[in-house]
C-alpha cells in the first residue's frame, strides 16, 4: 500500500485541521488551565467533535462507525497534537472504542459503542499501575464471588479518569504480576461502590486520574472478552493506541518545529536573523529529517493496524519509539532556539514540551519500545 | 603536621561545632536557599545562624581578602573548606549573585573605595543583587544593548528596559549595563553602573516561567538618577568588566546540577523496576551509566580547571567549556529523572509528587543552557577564543 493518504483521508485531515485550529487550540487549552476548568475540556466542542464524525473513526460501520480505521484516527490525532486539543477523544473514541470493538460481544458492542460514537458516554482504559507502563506486570486483582467478581487494587495514569462515565479495568483473574495469562478486562460504571476516582493534575494540564478499587463488586456481564485471556487482544489495542499517540507526538513535533522555524526567521541578533547561523540551520535541517522519518514509521504502522498485519507489534514499537525520540528533540530544540522567550509560560513551546513528555510516557516510552522491539526481533 | 593538615582539622572542628544540624542537608531548591538581602525572610533560625557564623569568618567568600570581610584563604585552604563542608553535607550558607558574579569583578576592576563600600555587605548577605544585562533586543548579542545613561554632571540619567532579570523583584541593588556613548563602536560605548532598586523610576514586572514559577522579571528604568560614584571603573570600559563577570557567572551556572543528594542511578534503583539488584530496563541502565560517566569526568574537569587557575583569578575562557558541558549534563540528568519516574514524575500538583517537584525542576533546567549565555554562544567562544578558528 502506498504510504500516502488517499483522497478521503486527505479530506478528513483537512476537515480535522480546520475544525481543531478554530475550536480546540493551544490558546483554548491555556484558557482551560488558567480557569482551572473542572472537566478540562469544552463540552460544546466535544459535542461538535462527535457531530463531525471524529469520534467514529475506529468503530465498525455496523455500530455507527465510519470505517476510517486507524489511519483515520492517526490523521485526526496528528491534528490534535498540532493544536494540543483537549478532549477525551483519544481515551474514549480511540482506545476504549477499539478495545470494545475488537473484544466485546455483539450485545455489548450494541450497547456501548453508540454512546461512545455520540460522545455522550466517555469510556477510558485503566491499565497502568505505577509510573511505568507494564501491562504484563498488572497486579490489580479480581476475585471470584458468587455470580461475579470483586476488584481490588490501584490504577494510575488513567486518561480522562475523572470525566469518564465507565472504566475498562484490566485486572488479574489468575496468575501473578509478570504473567501474560490471567488478565481480564472488566467494565465498571462510575459511582460503583468501592471505586474511588481521584483526579491527578499532570504537567500537560489535561485530564488524568487514579482509580482505587476496594472490593468493587461486578457481575460476570461486566467482563469484556474472555476470562484470563485478555493480554493478546489488549496488547493489540494498545499497539494501535501507541501508534495513534505517536501520531499525536508527530503533530506536536510539527507544530513546535513550525513555530521554531518562524522564530528563526523573525528573531534578529548580531544584525541578522538567527536562522542565518549555520549552527542552528543544521540542527533545524536534522530535526526536519527526523520528523519525516517519524511520519513514515507512523503511516506504515497505522496501515498495518488496518490491514491486521502480524507485523503490527514491531511496527508500533518502531513508530512510538521514533515519535518519542523526535518529539523530545523537537521540543527541547524549540526552547533552546527561542532562548529566554522559550522559557516563558506565554510562549506555546512549553505547552508542547509538557504534553509531549506525557504522550511519550503513555503506553510505553522510548525505552519500553526499544526494549520491546529487541524482544520482538529476537535479539 | 603540615599547615594544611592543621587547617583541615581546625576547620572540621569548627564546622562540627558551628553548623546547625538542619543545615546539614542538601538545599531543596531555589526557595530553600538563603539569599540574604534587606527584605529576606529566613526560613529558620538555623538558616540565619549559619549565615551569621559563616559570614563572621568570611567563609561565605572564603578566598576574598579579609580587608573586605572575606575569609582570606588561599586556594588550597578554600578547597579543604569545601571538602570538609561536603563531608558533613553542610549547605552553602548564602546564595548570592553578589558572591558568584559581581564580587569577583569588583575585586579585579573597582576602586578601593568602591570595594570597601560594596564587598562587606555582599560577604554578610546584607544586600541582594540582581543582574541587569539582557534586553529585549540584546540577548546573545549583549553588546547591542540600548539602555541609555546620559551624563548629567554629578549623575547619570538612566532610561531603558532590561528583561529576564532574575529576582529583580526581590533584589536590593542591580548591576546594570548601560550605553553611555552612542557614537562609539558597540563594545566601547558600554558602562557598568550599580544602583539601588528602590531608586525612583525603577520598576519590575515578574514573568511566569514554564515551570509555573516567576523568578525573573522585566525591569524598567524611567529617568533613574544614578550618582556618578556608582560607576564601576571607567566609562566606556563596561564591556570588559561585563565579560569578566560572565566568566564567573558561567562557572556558577555550570555547577547548578551538582550537589544533588543522590545520583540518578541511585534514584533509579528506588523508583524504576529492578530485578536481581539491577535496573530491569537495560536501556535506561545504559543511559544512566553514560550520563554518570560524563558527569564524573565533568566533576573532575571542574576540579582540574580550578586547580590550574591562578590564585584569586577565575577559570577564564575555560568557563565556557564548563558552562556548556555542565548545563547540557544537567538537562540530560533531568530528562533521565523523567524516564526514571515515568508518569509519576510528570505530576504537576498534589502531595504525591511534592507539588510536581521533579517536573518543575526538569523544566527549570531547560534555562541552564540559555541563561548566562546560551550553549551556542559558549561553543562560539570556545571555537574562537580557545581553538582560534577563523570567524566567518
Ligand atoms: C532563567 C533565566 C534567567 C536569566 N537571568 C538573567 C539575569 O538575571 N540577568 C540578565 O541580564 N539576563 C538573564 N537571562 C537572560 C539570558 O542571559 C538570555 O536569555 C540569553 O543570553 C539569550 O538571549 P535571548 O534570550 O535573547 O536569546 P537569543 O539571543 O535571541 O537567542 C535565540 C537562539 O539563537 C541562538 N543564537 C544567537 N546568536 C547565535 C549565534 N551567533 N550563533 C548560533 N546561535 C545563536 C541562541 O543560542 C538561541 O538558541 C536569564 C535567562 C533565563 C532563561
Amino acid at each position: 500500500m502506498a504510504l500516502v493518504l488517499n483522497e478521503e483521508q486527505q479530506l478528513l485531515k483537512d476537515s480535522a485541521a480546520g475544525f481543531l485550529a478554530e475550536k480546540a487550540t493551544v490558546e483554548h487549552l491555556r484558557a482551560l488551565r488558567d480557569s482551572r476548568s473542572e472537566t478540562g475540556y469544552d463540552a460544546d466542542v466535544w459535542a461538535e467533535t462527535a457531530e463531525m464524525g471524529f469520534t467514529a473513526m475506529v468503530v465498525d460501520e455496523a455500530y455507527g462507525g465510519v470505517g476510517f480505521g486507524m489511519v483515520g484516527a492517526g490523521v485526526v490525532a496528528e491534528e490534535m497534537g498540532k493544536n494540543l486539543s483537549a478532549s477525551p477523544w483519544f481515551a474514549s473514541s480511540v482506545v476504549a472504542a477499539d478495545l470494545i470493538n475488537s473484544m466485546a460481544s455483539d450485545t455489548q458492542k450494541e450497547a456501548l459503542l453508540g454512546p461512545i460514537v455520540e460522545g455522550s458516554n466517555i469510556v477510558t482504559l485503566a491499565v497502568d499501575e505505577g509510573g511505568h507502563h507494564d501491562p504484563e506486570g498488572i497486579s490489580a486483582r479480581a476475585e471470584k464471588t458468587d455470580g461475579g467478581y470483586k476488584l481490588y487494587g490501584l490504577k494510575s495514569f488513567v486518561p480522562d479518569a475523572h470525566v469518564a462515565t465507565q472504566y475498562l479495568v484490566v485486572a488479574r483473574t489468575s496468575g501473578s504480576a509478570g504473567d501474560k495469562s490471567g488478565l481480564t478486562v472488566f467494565l465498571l460504571d462510575r459511582g460503583t461502590q468501592g471505586l474511588i476516582v481521584d483526579q491527578s493534575i499532570m504537567a500537560d494540564s489535561r485530564n488524568w486520574g487514579r482509580l482505587t478499587m476496594e472490593g468493587v463488586a461486578v457481575t460476570s456481564d461486566a467482563i469484556i472478552g474472555s476470562v484470563d485471556d485478555a493480554f493478546t487482544p489488549l496488547d493489540k489495542t494498545l499497539d494501535k493506541a501507541r501508534v495513534v499517540i505517536a501520531a499525536e507526538l508527530l503533530g506536536i513535533s510539527r507544530a513546535c518545529f513550525a513555530d521554531t522555524m518562524e522564530y528563526l526567521k523573525d528573531r534578529k541578533q548580531f544584525g541578522v536573523a538567527i536562522g542565518t547561523f549555520q549552527a542552528l540551520q543544521h540542527r533545524a535541517a536534522h530535526l526536519f529529517s527526523d520528523i519525516e522519518l517519524a511520519h513514515s514509521s507512523i503511516i506504515k504502522a497505522l496501515q498495518a493496524a488496518d490491514a491486521d498485519s502480524p507485523a503490527l507489534a514491531t511496527l508500533a514499537s518502531v513508530a512510538k519509539a521514533k515519535a518519542c525520540q523526535v518529539a523530545e528533540l523537537a521540543t527541547n530544540e524549540a526552547v533552546q532556539m527561542f532562548g529566554g522567550i522559550g522559557m516563558t509560560d506565554e510562549c506555546n513551546v512549553g505547552f508542547y514540551m509538557k504534553r509531549a513528555r506525557i504522550a511519550q510516557a503513555l503506553y510505553g516510552d522510548y525505552n519500553f519500545h526499544a526494549g520491546r522491539y529487541a524482544d520482538l526481533r529476537g535479539f | 603536621m603540615s599547615d594544611h593538615e592543621t587547617f583541615r582539622q581546625e576547620t572540621r572542628a569548627w564546622l562540627e561545632g558551628n553548623c546547625p544540624q538542619s543545615m546539614r542537608s542538601p538545599i531543596l531548591g531555589e526557595d530553600d536557599a538563603c539569599w540574604g538581602g534587606r527584605g529576606f525572610v529566613f526560613k529558620s533560625d538555623d538558616q540565619k545562624l549559619w549565615l551569621e557564623r559563616m559570614a563572621s569568618r568570611g567563609w561565605t567568600t572564603p578566598t576574598w581578602p579579609t580587608a573586605y570581610g572575606g575569609g582570606g584563604l588561599n586556594k588550597t585552604e578554600a578547597k579543604i573548606l569545601k571538602e570538609e563542608m561536603r563531608k558533613i553535607k553542610a549547605r552553602n550558607p548564602l546564595n548570592s549573585f553578589g558572591i558568584s558574579m559581581l564580587g569577583p569583578m569588583l575585586l579585579k576592576y573597582a576602586s578601593e573605595e568602591m570595594k570597601q563600600q560594596y564587598l562587606p555587605d555582599i560577604v554578610q548577605g546584607k544586600i541582594r543583587w540582581c543582574q541587569g544585562y539582557s534586553e529585549p533586543g540584546a540577548g546573545s548579542d549583549l553588546a547591542s544593548l540600548q539602555t541609555k545613561a546620559e551624563d548629567k554632571g554629578d549623575h547619570y540619567l538612566v532610561n531603558g528596559q532590561k528583561v529576564w532579570t532574575s529576582y529583580a523583584d526581590k533584589a536590593d541593588w542591580i548591576f546594570c549595563l548601560v550605553r553611555t556613548d552612542f557614537d562609539a563602536a558597540k563594545h566601547l560605548g558600554i558602562s557598568f553602573l550599580l544602583f539601588d532598586m528602590a531608586s525612583e523610576g525603577v520598576s519590575t514586572k515578574p514573568i511566569k516561567l514554564i515551570s509555573g514559577n516567576s523568578p525573573f522579571c522585566e525591569t524598567f528604568m524611567d529617568d533613574v538618577k544614578v550618582p556618578k560614584g556608582q560607576l564601576v571603573g571607567e566609562a566606556g570600559q563596561g564591556w570588559t568588566y561585563a565579560k569578566y563577570l560572565l566568566t564567573h557567572e558561567r562557572e556558577m551556572i555550570s555547577e547548578m546540577g551538582s550537589g544533588a543528594a543522590k545520583s540518578v542511578g541511585e534514584i533509579a534503583m528506588e523508583l524504576s523496576p529492578t530485578s536481581e539488584g539491577r535496573l530491569r530496563d537495560p536501556i535506561l541502565r545504559g543511559q544512566i551509566a553514560a550520563h554518570e560517566i560524563d558527569y564524573a569526568s565533568f566533576v573532575a574537569t571542574v576540579e582540574r580547571v580550578r586547580d590550574e587557575a591562578k590564585a584569586g583569578g577565575g577559570v577564564g575562557a575555560a568557563s565556557s567549556t564548563l558552562k556548556y558541558y555542565g548545563t547540557e549534563l544537567n538537562k540530560d540528568r533531568s530528562e533521565l529523572m523523567l524516564k526514571v519516574g515515568g508518569s509519576d514524575a510528570l505530576e504537576w500538583e498534589g502531595q504525591y509528587s511534592g507539588e510536581g517537584k521533579v517536573a518543575r525542576t526538569w523544566l527549570r533546567t531547560k534555562a541552564n543552557s540559555i541563561e548566562g549565555g546560551t550553549s551556542e554562544v559558549q561553543l562560539n567562544i570556545i571555537s574562537k577564543r580557545i581553538l582560534g578558528l577563523p570567524s566567518s
